[in-house]
């Protein structure tokens, strides 16, 4: 699997969750998704983006646009530095919240994504990568 | 240091193309035919060119051809394995068009050197080359496939979801066939498309051509249902048969959505809602008496 | 700090959100229109999201935020203009709007606003609401 293009951003404020967002759209029509694959990814980016503000206190958004064969996609990697998360069975669950939103955020983004894989440890931070094919 | 395939090819160019050609054209197996005898010829040519001019720019000895002074020979064997891959023709047909290039180029070898050891080394130089070409053809002509593959799929799912105007604002799709998980997506977002385009108040899902309805076909309606109605259209769902009603209840499925059991009450109810009555005039117009 | 411009139509608020709303503007925005559905005494609010490209959970919490208080100070809150893509994947994400009403363009969301509890049942042919469109407009 080739790597064409790497960046990382950095995620301190809600601003910089837009920017996210953005950087996302670019990269999605760059590795010429459709309009609906599009919204899925920059939805998932969003969702995930926000917990690294919200629960992770701001961390960094790796966006890479790789390519397997015929096939390019997007890989994002959501990191922090923040309190982690100790039952990953209970984040994933529809409806779970401890920072009283919807708790779709991330049960939501893995719908969102073909790939999904997160690593997280208490008091350490967190670690969420997703892809999306075209 | 000149290779013997350099060497060969700056000073037999000709020689090799001819002999070449004749291969190819004879060989059953590189699809002669279906392609034209002067379009092969202009191919082998440019190729051979592109092949000497590459040889006689590579400097480091150990001949690499992803490397850059490769490039042309790389997009001429990119363009004939494409269009061969589109043209129907088999992998072993694609890659015959450069494994073919060996046996000129041996015989020609044979006369480079009388010494077995020089030989045996400028053979295993020109198959190294001959064979990273060769396995570039086929990779190139797998992607090709792939991609075909890939916009056939694509065509297909088209033309099987046709969205089709029933009134002003009022819409139906008549399902067809098995769904799945890809061919419902296209479906949804057809529907949904044409609802914005159309103004539609009112779609119409119709799954009298649809054989079987699982958990997961279900669970896509009720996807399609529930978007449409966040972009504000509603759905009717309709020609649910009694056999498929039945399964679904078994299945512990359920559609809690508007059903009617045929494409025409559904027109009716959709008329309906939209505010529209069709009534019958009194007396039936027989289209003798009009004139 | 930047804020998303209120429309006055008639007795109805029509919000149209064309950036890319970061989540502080978005909750500015909540607080802005409960203010004034009732400075206004505004019996709808029409929220016209045909320029947003996602709507991800927190937006579409506070879609449903909105028409939950609105519904308390007895006015409906349309949400009007979802794109296609945006729907998918709403639905995708596990969220559905129950609370909200729907239309698809600003013409049958002012038609439903006031027309009872059944959505899309308040539309004619054509011309639909033209007149409710035609109410001052103010800041």
């Amino acid at each position: 699997m080739a790597v064409l293009k790497d960046d990382t951003l950095p995620i301190r404020t809600s601003e910089d969750v837009v920017r996210v967002r953005k950087e996302v759209r670019v990269q999605a029509i760059a590795a010429g998704f459709g309009i609906v694959d599009q919204t899925k990814i920059i939805t998932a980016a969003s969702e995930l983006a926000r917990n690294t503000l919200d629960y992770g206190g701001g961390g960094t958004a790796r966006l890479e646009l790789v390519q397997n064969g015929a096939r390019k996609g997007l890989r994002l990697t959501f990191e922090d530095k923040g309190p982690g998360i100790p039952d990953l069975q209970l984040a994933l669950t529809d409806g779970y919240t401890t920072g009283g939103g919807l708790g779709l955020g991330l049960s939501g983004a893995k719908r969102l994504s073909n790939e999904f894989d997160i690593h997280s440890v208490v008091g350490e931070g967190t670690r969420i990568t997703i892809a999306r094919w075209k | 240091m000149v290779s013997a395939l350099a060497n060969i090819l700056e000073t037999n160019e000709s020689g090799v193309l001819a002999k070449w050609l004749e291969l190819l054209l004879t060989s059953a197996n590189a699809g002669g035919g279906r392609i034209k005898e002067a379009e092969l010829k202009a191919q082998c040519r440019e190729f051979l060119t592109a092949l000497r001019q590459a040889l006689a720019a590579d400097m480091g000895g150990d001949t690499d051809i992803q490397s850059d002074t490769f490039e042309r020979v790389r997009d001429l064997l990119s363009d004939v394995s494409r269009s061969r891959a589109i043209q129907g023709f088999s992998p072993s047909e694609t890659a015959t068009f450069v494994f073919s290039l060996k046996q000129p180029i041996f015989e020609l070898l044979r006369q480079f050197s009388q010494d077995a050891l020089t030989l045996a080394d400028e053979s295993w130089r020109v198959t190294q080359v001959l064979d990273q070409l060769g396995l570039f053809t086929t990779e190139v002509y797998q992607k090709s496939r792939e991609e075909v593959v890939a916009r056939q799929q694509d065509e297909i799912a088209e033309l099987s979801t046709p969205v089709v105007k029933l009134w002003d604002g009022i819409l139906a799709l008549p399902l067809i066939g098995t769904l799945d998980s890809a061919r419902t997506q296209t479906v949804m977002e057809t529907l949904l498309q044409s609802i914005v385009d159309q103004s539609a108040e009112i779609a119409i899902i119709d799954i009298t051509g649809v054989p079987t309805v699982d958990t997961l076909v279900a669970q896509h309606l009720l996807k399609t249902i529930a978007a449409a109605r966040l972009m504000g259209a509603d759905c009717i769902v309709s020609g649910i048969r009694p056999q498929i009603a039945q399964t679904m209840v078994h299945l512990g499925v359920e559609l809690n959505v508007v059903s009617k059991a045929s494409l025409a009450d559904a027109l009716a109810l959709a008329l309906t809602r939209t505010g529209r009555a069709v009534v019958r005039v009194k007396t039936p117009i027989a289209s003798t008496t009009s004139h | 700090m930047d804020r998303i411009p209120i429309l006055k139509l008639g007795r109805a608020l029509l919000v149209t959100v064309q950036v890319d709303m970061h989540d502080r503007l978005a909750m500015a925005l909540e607080e802005d229109l409960s203010e004034k559905i009732v400075a206004t005494n505004a019996r709808g609010v029409l929220i016209d999201i045909s320029g947003l490209e996602i709507v991800d959970s927190f937006m579409g919490r506070m879609l449903d935020n909105i028409a939950a208080v609105s519904r308390l100070l007895d006015a409906d809150t349309v949400v009007v203009g979802m794109r296609p893509a945006v729907a998918i994947t709403l639905v995708e994400l596990g969220l559905s709007l129950t609370g909200v009403k729907t239309a698809l363009n600003v013409d049958r969301g002012m038609a439903l606003i006031g027309t009872g509890f059944g959505a899309h049942d308040g539309a004619d042919d054509d011309g639909v609401g033209s007149e409710d469109t035609d109410g001052r407009v103010e800041g």
